[in-house]
């Protein structure tokens, strides 16, 4: 219930903000920032909640962004239905992925390498391939209106990424709060454990890397409509997997607020390296690398650890608990 | 009515026969105990029964279903669940959210599972510390949450890979009445038990498995006079060794 209010109170705490400001800054920083949640709360329905490490999911991002553009260039679909069918394509090549990947057992480094394979052999595919528009890309043609997905201002793009991120975090809230969500974590604490009491691992697996996939589709048709242009290393390159999976790291894994956290620290971190160190060229990418680094050796629970522990009451240890319920 | 019927089951790793032909039945609302010196092919047998090891040769039988070819989940389901010897808890996660995972198996409502879990929890005394971690507890603790979360599965025959090692005298004597409990509300339960204090007191009918075979079965006091037995433990001709030494007390 706390987490619902919370949704709503990110909801329209960001809905508003538009109205305050002008500054193209701002609400460029917030559109990119809710554009790396967005992502980053995809990787953790697999990754946090799973514990399925993908390091390639650029490849549903990329396809999500191919399909919206592929759709509305080639077929004239309308930019709306588009994004429908962009989706659900992400999600069944998650779907058909996580198929092949889970079926044959693959877990932890061996599954992350195959994400990271596949990211790759799309990025090859659409590199020589003219559906996608080979290494020029796609463009897509101008045309601002609602009905065309293409907005006048910041403030349309930001309140439709800020609305699929609302979505995303009323799935991931679902999830936390379902016997799909207690099977995933279950699945990824302790496989056979799961199996012994009657989960089915790659059922569930399944179901998270389509549901992951789909967000992660969503996030690329918001970058086609935003920008209008893709290409194979835009759609299916490494940076954008990792940007998704740091995002999560960072915040904290399997948690509901830490993508949204990470995803925010590290988008101001890295606009404040760009602006205070861009004159020295390269600096900004040692000093965000630098904190990287030092939010993940000291902060294992991810910044969201920040908030439990100086919130936490301090905890008995286990031990002296057990033994006084033993002896009664 | 037999409940479980294992027929000839057998299993090799490589060159080595874990499991040779085995063959065991239990009865509907029993406590049957299966005891053997280390490595005998005791902990390989129940991965057998709940299908983690599918056997080379044989068949296992639950409530005269054949489910030989089921996976673990699906013999979960079937009502048949296991306990593990290492204890799997999952680390990361609440005693009371460990056992609702046992608990989902019948009902998909998250409420609904999480007030099973405390009923089960409570049941075997873990009550005061349903919101603690599970990577926190005691190995004590650890032993009961592993007992609990298959309890909450509601199964019909419960598989116990040593619940009691690694305890101490005192966690023993609070463990056994609680594997009575369980006993008693109509689970059959199947144990592996190295304790033989709770293999006199709580098991009605025993096997004895060495080196892959079954040597040797019967009433719990029956089983432990057999030679066989003793020499399965203590080596060859201990058996002679003691009667000799008994009759020269005696006289």
């Amino acid at each position: 219930m706390r987490d619902f209010r919370l949704i709503v109170l990110f909801a329209v705490a960001f809905a508003c903000l538009p109205f305050f400001t002008h500054s193209g800054v701002i609400l460029n920083a917030l559109m990119m920032a809710l554009f790396a949640c967005l992502m980053s709360q995809s990787w953790n329905i697999l990754g946090g909640f799973g514990g399925q490490l993908s390091f390639g999911h650029a490849l549903f991002f990329g396809t999500g962004a191919y399909a919206q553009a592929i759709f509305q260039i080639q077929y004239g679909v309308n930019p709306w239905a588009a994004l429908a069918l962009a989706v659900s394509i992400s999600s069944i090549l998650g779907g058909v992925l996580g198929w092949i990947s889970f079926r044959y057992g693959l877990r932890g480094s061996y599954f992350a390498l195959i994400t990271l394979a596949f990211a790759e052999v799309f990025r090859i595919l659409s590199l020589s391939s003219s559906i996608t528009g080979a290494g020029v890309g796609l463009m897509l043609p101008l045309s601002e209106s609602i009905g065309n997905m293409q907005f006048s201002s910041k403030t349309g793009f930001i309140e439709l990424i800020l609305s699929m991120n609302v979505i995303a975090l009323l799935i991931t809230l679902w999830l936390k709060n379902s016997r799909l969500g207690a099977y995933l974590q279950a699945v990824r604490d302790n496989e056979d454990a799961a199996k012994a009491l009657g989960v089915n691992p790659l059922k569930v697996k399944f179901f998270a890397i389509s549901i992951s996939a789909s967000l992660m589709g969503a996030a690329g048709c918001f970058y086609v409509q935003v920008f209008q242009y893709i290409d194979p290393n835009l759609a299916y390159g490494a940076h954008t997997s990792v940007s998704a999976l740091v995002g999560a790291i960072v915040g904290g894994m399997g948690t509901l607020w830490g993508p949204v956290l990470g995803a925010f620290a590290l988008e101001l971190l890295s606009s404040l390296t760009r602006n205070f160190l861009g004159e020295l060229p390269g600096i900004n990418m040692v000093v965000y690398g630098s904190l990287l680094i030092a939010i993940i050796m000291f902060l294992p629970k991810g910044l969201i650890g920040l908030f439990s522990s100086l919130g936490a009451k301090p905890q008995t240890r286990g031990g002296i608990a057990v033994d006084s319920k033993l002896k009664s | 009515m037999k409940l479980l019927n294992v027929e000839d089951v057998s299993v090799s790793f490589g060159g080595l026969k874990a499991v040779q032909g085995v063959s065991l039945a239990l009865e509907e609302g029993t406590l049957g105990a299966l005891i053997g010196p280390n490595g005998a092919g005791k902990t390989t047998f129940f991965s057998i029964i709940s299908g983690f090891v599918k056997p080379d040769l044989g068949r296992v039988q639950l409530a005269g279903k054949d489910i030989t070819a089921l996976t673990p989940y699906a013999r979960a389901e079937a009502g048949l669940t296991r306990t593990f010897q290492i204890v799997q808890p999952f680390a990361a996660q609440t005693v009371g959210e460990n056992v609702a995972v046992g608990a989902h198996l019948h009902c998909s409502s998250r409420k609904e599972a999480l007030a099973k879990a405390r009923e089960v929890t409570s049941w075997v005394g873990l009550s005061g510390i349903f919101d603690q971690k599970a990577g926190e507890l005691t190995v004590a603790g650890r032993k009961r949450l592993e007992l609990a979360r298959a309890l909450a599965t509601r199964p019909k025959l419960l598989l116990l890979d040593e619940v009691l090692a690694g305890l101490n005298p005192q966690e023993i004597q609070d463990m056994l009445p609680v594997i009575q409990k369980i006993c008693d509300s109509g689970v059959s339960v199947l144990m592996i038990e190295h304790v033989m204090q709770a293999v006199m007191s709580l098991a009605q009918y025993v096997w004895v498995l060495s080196q892959g075979q079954l040597i040797s079965q019967g009433l719990p006091h029956v089983v432990t006079q057999d030679p066989l037995v003793i020499e399965a433990y203590l080596g060859q001709g201990t058996a002679q060794k003691i009667k000799r030494f008994a009759q020269k007390e005696a006289s």
